[in-house]
């Protein structure tokens, strides 16, 4: 139950380059979403706020990655759009409902990351943080009693900032009780909105709470790619593998706003030129090119593929028919004939 | 041989239990201690892997349950009291209420509170909270009064494919008793007329049933014939027996047990009033607690919640109108 230090990167086997690759590769593509939302939302072309994950990729991604996109469970928050992209969610899914079409997964109902296919096993979060938590323990118990948990894992992502909901501490305890095959991961992102961590909480490392409640804790220099892939695959192997929940708290500084509307002018200047303030996406790509998992030529080549394939996204969605409020059935219960 | 209000709830846990694989149980002490009030009692030794003991932790029960119902199960989930639901208030109207209307996956979740007063139990184990849970969208709040509704809703409730509410009276659970459980269920959304009348009409649900029917009782020694209508569940509300009864009888009281601020009762006038203006031939009435915490002692807290005595009181000021 001690929080583990990283294990260094293996990049030796073909099995691991391709899987490093493959995450920087996301978080690519993820960097380019999230750029064109912030200019579209500049340009006053979305529909309600736009959450950003910068700085977060290299975390997130790692999570997206390690899973397995046809059995896992993937419950992501606000700041995930690179785990998204990495467990398989189309960018079609994040335009449209960024922008409100009527033909994306929430069909204009709800909005932003507020998104998700539960039939696919990616639920879809609610803003009230930590609420994931017992949702995907939810899941996870009911292929228990199925008799079809065996090999599946269940992820969930919140920030520093939930950590102090009552729904997390319940959902994470509930969990460990359970032993269910878990991970949590948690981006210690030094803000929540505007509010530093020595305002959210007052112990030293949040990783010392997963000996409390019963889990694995792990920790990792989030800014850092080879070291939060080799974590998170391990943590998710260590839940997959009966170990019971995870918890893996990423060290990092959010590299945005809360939202697009918010300037962060709160962060000091300190804390962004300070080690936590190293943009993963810059070190991950000169980690891999100075290990030789990736050229530079690759890397623009899936730069301009990420920006053809978000470009493509964005128009498809800005064509998309809008909600009809005549044609909603604006129906909150699936059963025919109860109505209110 | 006889069966009481939570003889019905346990049975019909057991049933569904046999039925149906993807029904499981969650809730505090409720496997080997059989629930603190015995709605579980034995159901843990019979089916060990879906009676599950939960940590004291409401937010995370629901939340577990909306995570298994969207993976194909049917969670029963059971707050030890109402009251207690509203640390779960979020997952139940924000999350399991949402959801189906968010992302067109229904969320199958029966959650039972145990709801009302008994003498002695005070502000914390007393409370009705069936007005919070049908102000919300998506959820279905189901207040049966009587021993065959506590059993045919509660089976009913698990077959419907939304979240479901499902508030038991704990003053009903040992004191109502039936010969037997009926066998015909009328359909959840559909009210009873549960004492037919003439001279004026009271809209209730859950325990006030059974005090508005005492109180007819007492007028009917003086010629009036009051008319009682039983919800069966507050949300749907079934305003069509409601009207009907009106029609008959011009006058309405709309009885609840909870806090009289908004609420059930004022729900029932206000569509009253705009549906049925022209067949009142007098100012609907509502009466309801009082506007405070539900007291501890049992004099206080028969004084606080309608008694038939109020309800008499109430009817011959509208009966006067």
């Amino acid at each position: 139950m001690e929080p583990l230090s990283a294990p260094a990167p293996v990049v030796s086997s073909g099995r691991d380059a391709d899987l490093i690759r493959r995450t920087l590769k996301v978080m690519i593509i993820s960097r380019t979403l999230e750029s064109k939302l912030s200019s579209l939302y500049k340009a006053g072309k979305i529909v309600g706020g736009v959450y950003l994950g910068t700085g977060q990729e290299a975390f997130s991604a790692s999570l997206g990655c390690s899973l397995d996109q046809d059995k896992d469970i993937f419950a992501p928050l606000i700041r995930d759009q690179a785990g998204r992209t990495g467990f398989g969610e189309p960018l079609i899914e994040a335009t449209r409902t960024y922008l409100g079409s009527a033909l994306g997964p929430m069909r204009g109902r709800d909005g932003n990351i507020h998104r998700g296919r539960p039939a696919d096993r990616r639920p879809a979060m609610i803003s009230h943080l930590g609420t994931s938590v017992s949702v995907v323990a939810g899941m996870l118990i009911a292929r228990r009693m199925k008799g079809e948990l065996g090999g599946v894992v269940g992820a969930t992502c919140v920030g520093d900032g939930a950590t102090s909901t009552g729904s997390f501490h319940e959902g994470l305890n509930l969990a460990a009780v359970e032993q269910l095959p878990m991970v949590v991961l948690v981006a210690d992102n030094q803000f929540a909105y505007s509010t530093p961590r020595e305002r959210q909480f007052a112990c030293e490392n949040l990783v010392d709470r997963a000996k409390g409640y019963g889990v694995t804790g792990w920790q990792v220099d989030a800014t850092n790619l080879l070291e939060c892939l080799s974590v998170v695959h391990e943590a998710v192997e260590a839940a997959r593998s009966g170990g019971g929940p995870q918890m893996v708290v990423g060290k990092l500084l959010r590299l945005c706003g809360h939202g697009e509307h918010d300037d962060a002018s709160y962060m000091a200047s300190e804390l962004k030129d300070s080690k936590l303030g190293r943009d993963c996406l810059e070190f991950g790509i000169q980690q891999v090119i100075e290990n030789g998992i990736v050229s530079e030529n690759e890397i623009d080549l899936w730069g301009k593929k990420a920006a053809e394939a978000v470009q493509k996204a964005v128009a498809t969605a800005q064509t998309d028919p809008r909600p009809d409020p005549y044609r909603d059935d604006w129906r909150a219960f699936s059963s025919k004939g109860i109505n209110s | 041989m006889s069966v009481t209000y939570i003889d019905a709830i346990h049975l019909a846990q057991q049933e569904l239990l046999g039925e149906r694989n993807d029904v499981f149980l969650y809730g505090q002490d409720i496997g080997g201690f059989g629930g603190a009030f015995k709605a579980t009692k034995g159901l843990q030794e019979e089916f060990p892997s879906r009676v599950l003991d939960s940590p004291i932790s409401e937010d995370a029960m629901v939340g577990m349950a909306i995570g298994a119902a969207i993976s194909g199960m049917r969670p029963i989930v059971e707050m030890q009291f109402a009251d207690f639901s509203s640390i779960a208030f979020n997952q139940i109207a924000n999350h399991a209420g949402t959801h189906y209307y968010r992302t067109g996956v229904p969320v199958p979740i029966t959650i039972r509170l145990p709801c009302g007063g008994t003498p002695g139990s005070g502000p914390f184990h007393s409370q009705m909270v069936e007005t919070l849970y049908a102000h919300y969208p998506g959820i279905i709040v189901a207040t049966p009064a009587t021993v065959s509704d506590a059993y045919h809703l509660l089976k009913e409730s698990v077959e419907i494919n939304d979240p479901v509410v499902f508030c038991e009276h704990k003053f009903l659970y040992r004191w109502l008793k039936t010969a037997e459980i009926h066998p015909k269920a009328l359909p959840l959304g559909v009210a009873r007329i549960t004492r037919p009348g003439k001279h004026a009409t009271v809209v209730t649900y859950s325990a006030m049933v059974h005090e508005a029917v005492r109180a007819a009782d007492r007028l009917a020694k003086e010629g009036w014939e009051i008319e009682v209508v039983d919800l069966r569940s507050v949300k749907p509300l079934d305003l069509d027996t409601v009207i009907a009864s009106v029609a008959r009888t011009g006058r309405l009281l709309a009885l609840g047990e909870a806090f009289p601020w908004g609420g059930v009762t004022a729900e029932v006038v206000s569509r009253v009033v705009a549906e049925g203006f022209h067949l009142l031939d007098a100012p609907p009435l509502r009466l309801n607690a009082k506007d405070t915490p539900i007291p501890y002692h049992p004099d206080l807290w028969a004084a606080h919640r309608p008694t038939p005595e109020s309800i008499v009181e109430k009817l011959r000021e509208l009966l006067n109108l």
